[in-house]
């Protein structure tokens, strides 16, 4: 146990140290390849939050981060500063989840996982009804952003991700980590031992419903447009599942080196054109039959029997 | 006259939505997998049929045998490269394997999708129809194609019902269903069964593919929405029921087609979900479900 979770600050304190680095030797299209990707690892953590540890496949992550964004958006453009927004964007996600969670928690495994779907697909109806409002299949613009520097985007991230992550990964670890856990594996067994299971689902709904909308609504002001594309669509969620699972479920940090390597492959194989999913997706797909329990899990593996 | 149109149009849309989900619901309810690549299989059965038919003038009868034999090969490939060494892997704990089979069969479907779109671009076809022609029924002009792909979905759905309740292999299912390891105590080999399952879940989302792409046209950006309209209706009916699936089609097609023409086209989607969010809400296990 000393030697597993040595090994794994190891690895998390130099991953800072590079991420702190990168501003010095990185160019700018590459800091915001990592921009991208660090609000991308906060959506990836978020989900490992519910996937992992509480066991649920929600097909939603995008209900949430969807009306984080658009809601930040939404006040951005009536007038509101930015931090406004952003916890504006973050309350109405939470909000957002906390409407879906409170009965869709009463579903069990797939019948979960399609109000989650439905969830989505009725937003970007929503979106694209109302698109008078939110611009529909374009994109909602916001008159700010954060900024116009590529290193003081990168910052923002970074340090969004690094609070994020330490939170995220001290509550996975925290009781409340444990007894998701517990429920994940046997939801009769944990009930039968006093604790509240409805309760504790509840409260991960809502923190990853909170770091989702944040992401969302800051990924809306990095790029300075909410759009279908960028928040909601399904494909989105995808990515979300494949970084996740090439990370390592019930990991938390996983998810962070799941959301880099996904998004820089999509980088390095631009050159191969619409082919990259397709390439991506079977990596995935290798990871989930061979190693299933990701590239961190199989890093920070016990090795007692080797 | 109008009415009458909803009547016929809904009808032909919900036989084929009953066809589209019966093997998913089969599939589910024998197996015990969740198959979210369902949109991709019917999308290789609906291109490589369009393909044949159109490029190599095998006409629409030998692009529909080819689409249905594509779809029963991707229903082969998805079982063992896919969901087969998910069931077996030892490096993955019982408990968790509902949760792996769904995300594997999700980036399978991805990965489908993705491929049909390099090999056909996302381009919508449509099948030339199996029947040319329209016939006037009670004053409604229909097309000959919409009566006979319905009628092709109950014949379809006919021979499934006499295969699972009159033959042996049709009961070996239904046990398999209720019971997997009574089975295998009573010295059935339940790999074997559920190859059939999956030949004859390859057979149906062919055919529904094949139709789908008479009756509708289809692109391979629609792979998605087929699988989450299959999952929507099964999921409304109960899971694992077939009978449930075939009354949860009706809903929807005709909530879809009452949609399409009495309020707006574009709003069509919206009452299914609806319905299938209350349903859920009163009723959690759906409509006919036995969980």
């Amino acid at each position: 146990m000393s030697l597993l979770r040595r090994r794994g600050l190891w690895l998390a304190l130099l991953l800072v140290m590079v991420g702190c680095s990168a501003p010095g030797w990185m160019g700018a299209y590459y800091l915001g390849v990592f921009t991208t990707a660090y609000y991308f690892s906060v959506f990836a953590m978020s989900w490992d939050l519910l996937f992992g540890f509480a066991g649920e496949v929600n097909f939603g992550p995008t209900f949430m981060i969807g009306v984080g964004a658009y809601a930040a958006g939404l006040m951005n453009n009536a007038g509101y500063s930015i931090p406004l927004c952003l916890i504006g964007g973050a309350a109405a996600a939470v909000v957002g989840g906390m409407a879906l969670a409170m009965p869709a928690l009463r579903l069990r495994g797939p019948y979960f996982g399609l109000v989650t779907l439905v969830a989505v697909l009725l937003l970007l109806d929503c979106i694209v009804i109302f698109a008078s409002v939110t611009g529909g299949e374009i994109g909602m613009m916001v008159p700010d952003v954060l900024s116009v520097s590529a290193e003081v985007n990168y910052w923002y991230a970074f340090g969004f991700l690094l609070v994020s992550a330490v939170i995220l990964y001290g509550l996975s670890r925290s009781s409340l980590g444990l007894i998701l856990q517990a429920t994940g594996q046997d939801r009769i067994g944990a009930a039968a031992l006093g604790f509240n299971v409805t309760k504790h689902k509840l409260a991960a709904f809502c923190v990853s419903a909170l770091f989702s909308g944040l992401a969302g609504g800051m990924l809306t002001f990095y790029g300075g447009i909410a759009s279908v594309d960028t928040v909601v669509s399904l494909s989105i969620t995808v990515q979300i599942v494949i970084a996740v699972v090439f990370g390592g479920r019930r990991t938390i940090l996983g998810g962070i080196l799941g959301s880099i390597f996904l998004i820089l492959f999509d980088e390095l194989l631009r050159p191969i054109g619409q082919l990259n999913t397709f390439v991506v997706s079977g990596i995935a797909l290798a990871v989930i039959l061979f190693f299933p329990d990701g590239a961190l899990g199989w890093l920070l593996r016990p090795r007692d029997d080797a | 006259m109008r009415g009458l149109q909803i009547l016929i149009d809904g009808f032909a849309i919900s036989s084929l939505y009953g066809l589209g989900a019966v093997g998913f619901t089969l599939m589910f309810g024998v197996c015990g997998v969740l198959n979210l690549a369902h949109g991709g299989i019917m999308l290789i059965a609906a291109l490589f049929g369009w393909w044949v038919a159109a490029d190599y003038g095998a006409g629409p009868y030998g692009g529909a045998v080819v689409g249905i034999l594509a779809g029963l090969l991707a229903s082969y490939v998805t079982y063992v490269v896919v969901v087969r060494p998910i069931q077996r892997s030892r490096a993955i704990p019982r408990s968790e394997e509902e949760i792996f089979l769904l995300t594997g069969t999700l980036l399978w479907g991805i990965m489908i999708q993705v491929g049909m779109d390099y090999l056909f671009s996302n381009n919508p076809v449509t099948m030339q129809p199996l029947m040319p022609g329209v016939i006037d029924l009670f004053g409604v002009r229909t097309p000959t194609n919409e009566l006979l792909i319905a009628a092709v979905c109950w014949v379809a759905i006919g021979l499934l019902w006499l295969l699972v309740n009159h033959t042996r292999i049709g009961k070996q299912l239904l046990a398999a269903s209720i019971n997997p390891r009574g089975l295998t105590l009573l010295g059935f080999e339940l790999s074997s069964i559920y190859l059939v399952v999956w030949t004859i879940y390859g057979l149906l989302a062919g055919l529904a593919g094949v139709l789908l792409a008479s009756f509708f046209g289809v692109s391979s950006d629609n792979a998605g929405n087929l699988t989450a309209s299959a999952f929507t209706i099964v999921i409304l009916g109960g899971l694992g029921s077939v009978p449930g699936s075939l009354l949860a089609a009706y809903v929807v097609g005709y909530a879809e087609t009452l949609t399409a023409y009495l309020i707006a086209p574009t709003l069509r989607p919206i009452p299914a979900l609806l319905i299938l969010v209350l349903v859920l809400y009163v009723r959690p296990r759906g409509l006919l479900g036995r969980r």
